[in-house]
């Protein structure tokens, strides 16, 4: 799950982590409001969407005085803000963040992942921040100093962190510590899947600041993590994937015009895939997971088909626990209630395959019946390029 | 011979009396794998499906010398019951649960010490070797008994591959999902290894899919020191980065764990690697007539 800035801003002030004064806003009213109350000279406006690059798209600006902040935020709210990660369309902003500018002498990195390899958390500090720190670490991977943490993080370990970081004098370092130490109490607390603070500054009087700040945090853990519930911003989400995901179906919507049903998120992967090798386009990812009953077929379908540039349906059911006769119920039900027009190729193999099959033949109803994946994705595609 | 499991394997069920558990249960036994019974603290003393229940893996171990451990119970719990199969000695944990929070198996990886006991998952099928044994949720059916291992992060996937080799008059050594989850207990190449000194498995399928860089070790070392041939798939070819693809693990983030760079890692170090996931079963029998 991710939040916005301002949300993991308040959660590492909860952590006692020093953060720019500042303020949430809805309003251009609320903005004025908070930026005369911050009384700085420069206040910085950042919109709040979940996506990075704001800056580069023009989602972060700078005004002197609260009349200017005022005439600033009313061009952000409502804005559709595009950046390198949000896609040609862009992300509506309906949050401002109103902080105080700072004056910065360096921007640091700082971020703390889940290392695959070492089967635990990394933490990465560097003294190269407040740039692309992917570009960073493929060009300079030594300015990047990695160290895998445990919940216990060690005073050595954290010394040897904050010593990467170059601190000014010993009063700075003893800050780097304790701040290094606060972020993985904080990660580990939290069920974070990603903490990355870029920059973290040292300003002008020598003290440390979480500039920006992005935490995710592992959806599986969120059972246990209450608190962060009311976090969740829903408008960030795709309506299809929130509808899809109250029916336990595991939906991505994308480009293309074939909508597609699979059991099983790495054949539905290799369904996209072979989609494409068979020169078309899938519409979206669609894992019904796998004890579908008939019930979330019909949800499922319901969901793909709401999709206006779905042309044809593929259906590749690979029928192990979900029993192929079961799916074919769903499906002759859904196509029925939903009144379904366009064309539907269907390949199901594996437990009751012949019963199923039976039971499209029988329903009168015109379902394209093939019998490999490879025949599937090809007649799909056709039928989804003549429909 | 196969690998991990075989008629020698006495199975526990762990969460046996949930629905789950009941339900693969029953169709491991129907498969003729032996099954010795199942723990669900609280039900200790009581039968269930004509099996013995246990409080605990230790009790169950002790009356039943049970040597792999099968576990459905809840995700929230599921990190608990690894460790407490660990603890009581089994050498073989099969987690078929999804959903288990990644600091949980920060901590049972962590705690494991692989020699002694080894995790297969979690978030995976478990594993089947044909005509012997089924420890997991893969169907029996599709399956034959061979000379192929199968070695794989999915589910569904992992069936349509092993269909594929058994329609074509192939059959397998030992079907083994490794999981979808980004921490794992079984990598790729703890399995290729098994399948390396299998004196019964001819040939080798893999399949991949995106994220993180388990294809990419597994490259290393196959060019290393594997000597069998392997036909290879990786999934989410066309999949969006950032976006996590149905497994927890499934995810290119920062540009990194595509399925062009696995790809590319695999055939560097030999590996016969299909563009199509209906070509599995056709390359590896045209692989083996080489």
């Amino acid at each position: 799950m991710k939040i916005h800035e301002y949300q993991a801003k308040e959660l590492l002030k909860r952590y006692g982590v020093p953060i720019p004064n500042g303020g949430v806003v809805f309003t251009s009213a609320e903005a004025r409001k908070v930026a005369e109350g911050l009384g700085a000279d420069v206040v910085v406006i950042k919109a709040q969407i979940h996506a990075g690059g704001r800056g580069k798209g023009g989602g972060v600006r700078l005004a002197r005085g609260s009349a200017e902040a005022e005439k600033i935020a009313e061009e952000l709210l409502g804005m559709q803000l595009v950046t390198l990660q949000t896609g040609s369309e862009g992300r509506k902003v309906s949050r401002l963040l109103v902080e105080e500018g700072v004056d910065i002498k360096r921007e640091l990195y700082l971020g703390e992942v889940l290392d695959r390899v070492a089967s635990c958390p990394l933490m990465m500090v560097s003294t190269a921040g407040g740039v692309d720190i992917e570009q960073v670490a493929a060009d300079k991977p030594r300015l990047i100093k990695r160290q895998n943490v445990s919940s216990e993080l060690t005073v050595d370990q954290a010394r040897s962190l904050a010593e990467a970081l170059k601190p000014d004098d010993d009063k700075q370092c003893a800050e780097a510590i304790e701040l290094i130490r606060k972020l993985n109490k904080l990660f580990w607390e939290n069920d974070v899947s990603l903490l990355e603070i870029n920059p973290l500054v040292v300003t002008r009087n020598g003290r440390l600041l979480a500039l920006d700040a992005k935490i995710n945090f592992d959806d599986s853990a969120l059972f246990r993590q209450k608190h962060l519930a009311n976090l969740r911003d829903l408008a960030e989400e795709e309506p299809l994937e929130i509808e899809a995901s109250k029916h336990s179906l595991k939906y991505i919507k994308l480009d293309g015009t074939i909508g597609c049903m699979v059991n099983g998120a790495g054949l539905a992967m290799a369904t996209m895939d072979i989609i494409k090798l068979a020169g078309g386009e899938a519409a979206n990812f669609l894992d019904v997971g796998g004890g579908a009953n008939a019930d979330q077929i019909r949800n499922a379908f319901k969901i793909l088909l709401s999709d206006e540039n779905v042309k044809a349906v593929f259906i590749n059911i690979f029928g192990g626990i979900l029993r192929c006769d079961v799916l074919a119920e769903g499906v002759i039900n859904a196509v029925r209630d939903l009144d379904v027009a366009m064309p539907v190729v269907i390949r199901m193999e594996g437990t009751n395959v012949k019963k199923g099959r039976e039971m499209l033949q029988a329903s009168g109803l015109n379902f394209t019946t093939v019998d490999t994946m490879a025949q599937a994705a090809d007649r799909v595609v056709g039928l989804a390029q003549t429909h | 011979m196969a690998i991990l499991i075989d008629s020698d394997t006495r199975l526990l069920v762990q969460g046996l009396t949930g629905r789950e558990g009941t339900f693969h249960a029953k169709q491991a036994i129907a498969y003729g794998t032996t099954v010795v019974g199942g723990v669900t603290p609280g039900k200790g003393g009581t039968t269930h499906e004509g099996l013995p229940v246990f409080d605990t893996v230790a009790q169950a171990v002790e009356m039943t010398r049970a040597n792999t451990s099968l576990v459905f119970v809840p995700p929230r719990f599921a990190a608990d019951a690894v460790l407490e199969a660990a603890s009581a000695g089994v050498p073989l944990v099969v987690c078929i649960s999804e959903g288990i929070p990644t600091l949980d198996m920060v901590r049972v990886l962590g705690a494991l010490d692989p020699t002694a006991s080894r995790l297969v998952g979690p978030n995976c099928p478990g594993l089947i070797s044909p005509g012997l044994s089924k420890a997991g949720i893969i169907p029996g059916h599709i399956c034959q008994k061979g000379r192929i291992g199968v070695v794989s992060r999915s589910g569904t996937l992992t069936y349509e591959a092993v269909h594929q080799v058994t329609e074509l008059g192939l059959g397998q050594s030992t079907c083994i999902g490794i999981g979808g989850d980004p921490l794992i207990g079984t990598s790729f190449i703890d399995a290729l290894r098994l399948f390396a000194e299998d004196s019964q498995t001819d040939a080798v399928i893999l399949i991949g899919e995106i994220g993180g860089t388990a294809e990419e070790e597994a490259a290393a070392y196959i060019k290393d020191s594997f000597r069998k041939p392997i036909v290879g798939f990786i999934a989410g070819q066309t999949a969006p980065p950032s976006r996590r693809m149905g497994h927890a693990g499934a995810i290119i983030s920062g540009g990194k764990g595509t399925a062009v760079e696995k790809m590319d890692a695999l055939v560097s170090a030999g590996v016969h690697v299909v563009e199509s996931p209906g070509d599995l079963g056709a390359e590896m029998v045209r692989v083996l007539s080489l």
